[in-house]
This record gives C-alpha cells, structure tokens and sequence, in this order.
C-alpha cells in the first residue's frame, strides 16, 4: 500500500470512529463542533462546558442585555446544523491527562479522546480585592447571568454607578448607564478610554464622547477601596486622588483571565497569555513543540502571526472565535497536505455613546496614527496606524463601511501612511504618535521570574507586580 | 472580439435580453479599458475592492463621462440629469462624503432604523391587500393571459414609494410617462448616437425637467405646510443632528427614490416570476418550501441585477488593480451585473440555485453606496413574490425572452405576459 492511500485509509478511519472532545461550549467550541460535521465527522464528538447554558452569545450582554431590551435568555447562539454531540453542560473540566488521553471533570466522570479541543476562552477578571468583589452590588460581567444580575441591579434605580476600568466593556457600560439615565462614574488609570486597544490619540476622542454623554470620567485615577454599608452592600468608593463617591452599584471591567488553570500540570505551553499554539490551532507543548492531537480556539489561543512579525497573539474577537474553530475542526479531521493555517485579520467591533466603532488590525501594534477619511471632530472617521512606514490597523468611528478598503491594505502590508482618499480628507491628515501605553510602565500583568540558586532549583514562577 | 467591441455590444439595446456572453467576455480582463476615459470592471473582488476604494468618486461633476460619450456639446439626456448645475444639488447616489454621508442621514431617519424603525415593516399589510386586490381584478377579467409587469410587478412598489414619499398617488399617470421617457432617454451605448437615440435623449431631457419642476411645487408646498411623509419630514426636520434638507437636495433625492421605486423593484419582481417560469420545477419548490423565497429572491438578483451599473464613479487618484493601472480622472463602471456572474466567485455562476449556499452577490451595490431602498424593496418582492406564488396557478411564459426596457442601467422586462390556468382565491 502506498504510503499516500495509507493517509487517506487513517484519515477515513478517524473520521468514522474517532472521539473528539471539545472542552468549551461558548462560541468557538459550538462553531468547531458544526465545522466538524460539516467537513465530514461521523465519530463521537463530546462538548464540555462549565456553564449550565446551551452556547450563547456574548456581545449583547455588555449593550442590549443590560440595557433592557433583550432578555439574556434570548442571546441563544443559532445552530447552523445539527451537531449530534454529547453536551456535557454544567460540569467544568478540572484537568488534562494526555497520557490516557482523558478529560477530567469536577464530577469526577473522566473522557476520553483521540483529538482535543481547547475553546475554554476567558473569565471576567474580578475586582482585586476579594473580600470587596464579594459585596453586594459588585459586579463583573461576562456571563449571561451576571448580565441577568446586573440588568437589575441598574433597572432597581441606584444613585450611582462605578466602572472600574474604561476599555470596551467598561465604555459601552458607561454608554448602557447613560442610556439609562443613571449617573455614572467611570475610573481609568490610563490617559483615557479604549487607550490599551486603540491609544491615546483615539483614547481622548473616546473621553470627550463619555464627558459629553455625562459620564463623570476620571482619568489616571485608581479605585483604593470599596466601603460596604452594614448589610454587606457597596455603598462607597475611595479613589487614589483621595476623593469618595456614593456608589451602589460598582462593575470591575479589568479585562479577562485565561481559563488554564484546568490545563495545570499537563505539560502544554499554558499559562498567563492562553494556550500557545501554531498557526494551524495545534497546541505546543511546554518545551514549545507542536502536539499533534490538542487543538486550541477562541479567546485562549495564542498563535504566532505573520503579519505581526510573528508574534504570539490572542484576540478576543468574536470573528477569531469563529474562523479559529473552522480551522482547528478542519485540522483534527485531516492529516498535513490537507490542513490550513489560521491566519485572520483581527476584526473588532464596539457601539457606544451612539457610536459604531470598528476595527481591523492589531492597531496596538502600531505607534503612529493618521486620520484618513472624515472628521474626527464630528466623531466621524476612519484612522490608520503604521509600524515603520507600513499600514497595520485600522478604525472607523460610524464609517465602518470603509473597513474593507483598510483590511485589504493591511492585508498587503501597504505603505503608511496609506494613499489620501478624493474627498472627505479631514483637515491635518499627517501621521502622529499613536500614544500606546510606555511598555516600559509596568502594568497590572504578573511577570515571570526565575528561581533557585543551584541548577536542580531553578525554576520559573510568575509574581504579581505591585 | 476586442474589448471594445464586446463593450459596445453589451451596452446595445439588441442585447438587452442577454448582454451577459458580453459580460463574459469583458471578463477575462477584470479590470478593463473600453474607451478612452473609460474603464469597466467585471471581477467579483476587484469590484468589491472598488466599492470599499475612497479614490473612488461617486459625484458625477468629476466624471469625464458626459463629455466624452456624447462626444459634443451635448450630454446625454440622463447624464445630465444626473448632474448638478443650475442650481441643482446632486442626490445621493452621485455624491461623496462628507455630502453623501450627511445628506443619507438626513433620509434615513425618516426612511428605518434606528430613528423609524417601523416605517418599513408597516407596509405589510398594505403590501398584501394590494397583491391581492390586483390579482382579483385580473381574476375578475376573466382573462387567463395577463400582463406581470403593467398588472402586478409595477402598481406594487409605485404606490409604496408615493405613499412614503407623500407624493399623491393620483399624479401618477403623469410623472409614470416623464420617468418613463427619462430612464429611456439615458442612453451610454451606441444606440445614443443614431437618430432616434438623439430623439428619445431630448425628450428624456424634457420630460426630467418636468419631473423635477413637479417635485419642486411638491415640496415647496410642503414647506409651507407640512404633511405626511419623507419629503415633507425632509425639509422640516428641526430635530436631527443635520437640520431640514434643502429644497433643492430633497427635490433631487425625491426623484432618485421615485426613480428607483417605479423601476428597479418592478424589474425585480419581474425578474424573479421571470426566473422561476424559465427553470422548471423551482415555481413548485418555493410553493411548497416558502421558506426559500428570501434566498430565491437573492439569487434572482444576483443574475439577473435589477441595477446592472451606476455610470457616476470615477477614480481620484491613479489607482493600480488587476495588473491595470486607472489613471486618475476616468470613468468607472462597476459592473454589478458581470460581477455576480464571476466564475471564480460563484460555481455555475449562469445557473439559478435559490438553495445556492455564500451566495452574496453584489445586486444592491456595496459600501456607502449600497441601495437606500434595499430593505423596502426585499419587503416588497417577498411578499408580491409569496402572493403569486400562492394564488396563481400553472403560470406559464408566453413570449421568451420578453421585450425588454431601454435601459442598460435599470434592467427588466418591458411587459411579462404569461399564461395561467386560473388565480385562486
């Protein structure tokens, strides 16, 4: 038998009798299971997932969920086809052993698999205080139930709310409160709003936008600590430039946590910054070699990117959620000629204040900005970023039709900054720093050290900063 | 066949029931000059790229085209209704930012989301006593031949858009001749240069001034009293972030959506029962599968694109694409038509699959430009296309292909006739 048909006979095989376990039933891991039967799965195929919930959707919940209009029951994720799966739902995988293949669950059950699937994506990082996260009236928000609690907690009517942190979530939940008319507070300790994602530049277009909603926008200012009242319900905050508010209601937006504590022990390159994997979704071992049966998707993956100079990135965008598990599905099914690699230009979208911001690039990755079409004055625009001298990023502020035009630029790593448009050139249209964050600063982020004095000791560990 | 040929014999009115060879022939260069000043594209992604390109313009006072295919002082007939001088202000399909972005604002909120949302699904129930009270009165002639264009597929939307508009439904005899000779007026092709073609671009030239003499009176009177629908909510509009229109940009938009309302989605339901007789078995699928009409109607539009083309854009700026370089200044035809049939986008891009999956095609345009109307004439066709489907019984095509239209812009039968065994109740 040639060697080509004895790959073909394997790739049958495992098609009609393999067992794939995914572990995560949010939007990756439904999107590869269908992906899975689409291209030609007849095996077992198991979905895990912690929450008790069929998949669901998730932008919905920081916008319309909260502000009423949706009932949080209603984000169901459509099925696109049946996926004739055993949903494990309500049970968390708690760990990994790839020796026996085996899937280990908190009810003790274990599954076995010949292809994993990693789709675990992120949690809500909770308020650093634990004892204060505990308080009534403390909310993070990305689950459907924490949206279904804090919709009432705004529709009971407080005298204020604190959002802690001013980056996508924390704005459009400063915009639902606004909609609301329920006086807000939104702390940052950057320059300004949106300013990780999208820099400074951007970030003081998106602090007017707020102070010009209502929102009373503190910027460079921390929360110190959140004061309960004898209930056990938040009542005040105090801020590190010594003031104090009337809260009842506080929502740490403080970005997310990687779900890998699961993977603990299981020797796979996990850790901090996701599941490290290669372009075409198969997760690397801690010594950084490719696996050939772990597959990663979704907000925790974390692949090198050609674009980006290589660099491992994780996006948590709902588009890389999708083709992430496309890709990984068709890669468990097939054997090396057949496989493709996941390659996306990252796309992103945000509505608030009554604006549609969208994206597409790692803008991040650039350090100069240039306005290129409309007025940024009027909030209505699109804007280029470029890394020496070619185009990397790109956002619109209500002038997401554009998007297109920027992704395919950026696709061809066009020169920056790009050709003027024939019209609608906003005035100044020269490029400026893009005003990142100094990655000199030291950030929140633990960092990692090593350890041990003679050889047999050493060993890495991270450290939170303080 | 050169390039220039095939142009020609796509744009001429003894083609018009099947330009598309032509198209297929312009195709093998995506992105092709086909005259001086005048370049045309028939890729798929190229056109996509082109429609998404801001080096491209859509105000038609930069284009050379009027010039330069009329060849003398004297543009074509639509050409130059579609331009703005004297006074005039271009509508919206023929302008840019920040223009075009404010002056589709100010429609908008009286036209859907997020300001109206209700406007269009309000229609309905108008939409279906109408459908069915026209295919009563063919019933009740007793006659088993009738007409789709002049009897079903045109009262439809003309009455919505009067109705939207505030335009009175009983003017509509008189501005349905001036569009009429408006549209066959405009003329880009070779017809334009004999005899006739400079006849009917005069009398189009005439009957537009009329038209845009009505719609001004319309509006004007609006001004001073105020009335139900878009116009007059156009011009006395205090409440949106850009003000009331002007009187003369409302008197230009008023006659785009008029425009488009009478023709394109009278083509479009035309082309669709049109479509469904000539493919056996897919009139009896829909029948039992309603389910599909939504995508039936789309791959409709996909081959048979109500708007084959808008003749407005032109490039800014130099613009490299597909291994041809459009030098800034010339006209360019985004050929939506030719696009939609592009093999190296769509499988079997000359047959008609309602189940056809990744159909989407570029029929309604796209970018800033994709159609206005697009929302209310989907509405429209579904439900126009649900009522035929569920009342008339064995429809057969008479006449195949059938007259068409004039215009290689806006496409469609002139009349439809078909044969039906008996409308049902």
């Amino acid at each position: 038998m040639s060697a080509a048909s004895l790959v073909a006979e394997l790739v049958a095989a495992f098609r009609a009798e393999g067992r794939i376990v995914i572990v995560g039933a949010s939007l990756a891991g439904l999107r590869a299971a269908e992906a899975l039967r689409e291209r030609g799965f007849r095996g077992k195929l198991t979905v895990i997932g912690d929450e008790p919930h069929e998949p669901y959707d998730r932008p919905p919940l920081s916008k319309q969920v909260l502000e009423g209009w949706v009932h949080p029951d209603h984000t169901r994720l459509p099925r696109r086809r049946a996926v004739n799966a055993d949903w494990r739902l309500g049970v968390a995988a708690t760990g990994l052993d790839r020796v026996n293949r085996q899937v280990l669950l908190a009810n003790g059950d274990k599954v076995d698999y010949d292809r994993l699937l990693i789709a675990t994506g992120v949690r809500a990082r909770p308020w650093i205080n634990p004892r204060e996260a505990a308080l009534e009236g403390v909310f993070t928000v990305r689950t459907c139930d924490d949206a279904t609690r804090l919709q009432a907690a705004l529709h009971a009517g407080p005298r204020r709310v604190l959002i802690i942190g001013s980056g996508f979530i924390g704005s459009e939940m400063a915009s639902v409160c606004c909609k609301l008319g329920l006086p807000v507070t939104v702390t940052e300790r950057a320059d300004g709003p949106l300013v990780g994602a999208l820099g400074g530049v951007i970030g003081d277009i998106a602090a007017r936008m707020q102070r010009d909603a209502g929102v009373d926008l503190r910027t460079g200012v921390a929360v110190e600590a959140l004061e309960a009242d004898d209930g056990g319900h938040v009542r005040q905050a105090r801020l590190s430039d010594g003031a104090t508010l009337d809260v009842d209601v506080v929502v740490a937006s403080l970005g997310s946590i990687r779900n890998v504590e699961w993977l603990e022990g299981a020797g796979l390159a996990s850790g901090f910054w996701g599941v490290g994997c290669d372009a075409g979704c198969r997760a690397f071992d801690i010594n950084g070699v490719v696996t050939d049966n772990i597959f990663v998707a979704g907000d925790i993956a974390r692949a090198p990117h050609v674009l980006y100079e290589y660099q491992f990135i994780s996006m948590e965008h709902w588009d890389n959620a999708v083709s992430g598990a496309q890709v990984a599905a068709n890669n468990m099914i097939n054997l090396e000629t057949e496989r493709c690699p996941h390659l996306p230009l990252p796309m992103f979208w945000s509505a608030q204040f009554g604006v549609n911001i969208k994206g597409v690039g790692v803008c991040s990755f650039g350090d100069e900005i240039v306005f290129t079409q409309g007025s940024p004055c009027e909030r209505r625009f699109a804007a280029a970023y470029g890394r020496q001298g070619r185009i990397v990023g790109a956002v619109t502020f209500d002038h997401g039709k554009w998007l297109d035009y920027y992704s395919a630029l950026i696709e061809r790593s066009a020169p920056f900054p790009p050709p003027p448009p024939g019209y609608d050139q906003p005035a100044g249209a020269t490029p400026i720093p893009a005003r990142f964050p100094d990655p000199r600063v030291p950030t929140e982020i633990p960092t990692v050290v090593l350890t041990g004095h003679d050889p047999t000791t050493r060993g890495a560990e991270f450290r939170r900063r303080s | 066949m050169t390039v220039e040929t095939a142009w020609a014999e796509a744009m001429t009115y003894d083609n018009r029931a099947d330009p598309y060879p032509f198209f297929a022939e312009l195709r093998k260069t995506p992105v092709v000059q086909v005259a001086d000043n005048l370049y045309v594209v028939t890729g798929y992604r190229e056109l996509l790229a082109l429609a998404h390109d801001p080096r491209i313009s859509s105000d038609v006072r930069r284009s050379p085209l009027a010039a330069h295919l009329a060849g003398d002082a004297e543009p074509p007939a639509g050409v130059e209704d579609l331009q703005a001088h004297g006074g005039r202000q271009p509508s919206i399909i023929v302008s840019d930012p920040p223009n075009h972005d404010r002056a589709r604002r100010q429609v908008m909120r009286h036209f859907g989301p997020p300001h109206s949302p209700d406007l269009i699904p309000s229609m309905e129930p108008g939409i279906v006593g109408l459908c069915n009270k026209l295919l009563d009165d063919i019933k009740a002639r007793e006659s088993t031949r009738f007409d789709v264009v002049d009897d079903y597929a045109y009262p439809v939307p003309v009455t919505m858009i009067c109705k939207i508009l505030g335009v009175p439904r009983a003017d509509e005899p008189t501005f349905h001749v001036w569009i009429r000779d408006l549209l066959t007026g405009l003329d880009l092709g070779p017809d334009a240069a004999t005899d006739e073609g400079r006849a009917r671009a005069a009398k189009g030239r005439a009957a537009g001034a009329a038209l845009r003499h009505y719609l001004a009176e319309l509006i004007e009177q609006y001004r001073h009293q105020p009335g139900d629908g878009l116009l007059s909510d156009l011009v006395n509009d205090t409440e949106g972030p850009d003000g009331p229109m002007s009187p003369q940009e409302a008197v230009s938009n008023a006659q785009l959506l008029l425009v488009a309302g009478h023709d394109s989605t009278v083509n479009t339901i035309s082309n669709c029962v049109m479509t469904l007789l000539r493919n056996p078995g897919s009139f009896e699928l829909l029948r039992q599968r309603p389910e599909l009409i939504p995508r039936a109607i789309e791959e409709v539009q996909r081959l048979q694109s109500a708007v084959q083309f808008f003749p407005s854009r032109s490039a800014t700026d130099d613009i490299e694409i597909a291994d041809t370089v459009i030098p800034k200044g010339a006209a360019v035809h985004l050929m939506y038509s030719a696009a939609n049939r592009d093999p190296t986008r769509f499988a079997n891009p000359d047959q008609y699959d309602p189940e056809r999956p990744d159909n989407e095609h570029v029929g309604w345009g796209s970018g800033i430009h994709t159609c206005i109307g697009g929302p209310l004439a989907r509405l429209e066709v579904n439900l126009t296309l649900e009522t035929f489907l569920r009342r008339v019984q064995s429809p057969r095509l008479v006449d195949d292909p059938p007259p068409y239209r004039r215009s290689h812009i806006f496409r469609g039968p002139l009349h439809l006739m078909i044969d039906v065994d008996h409308i049902t109740d």
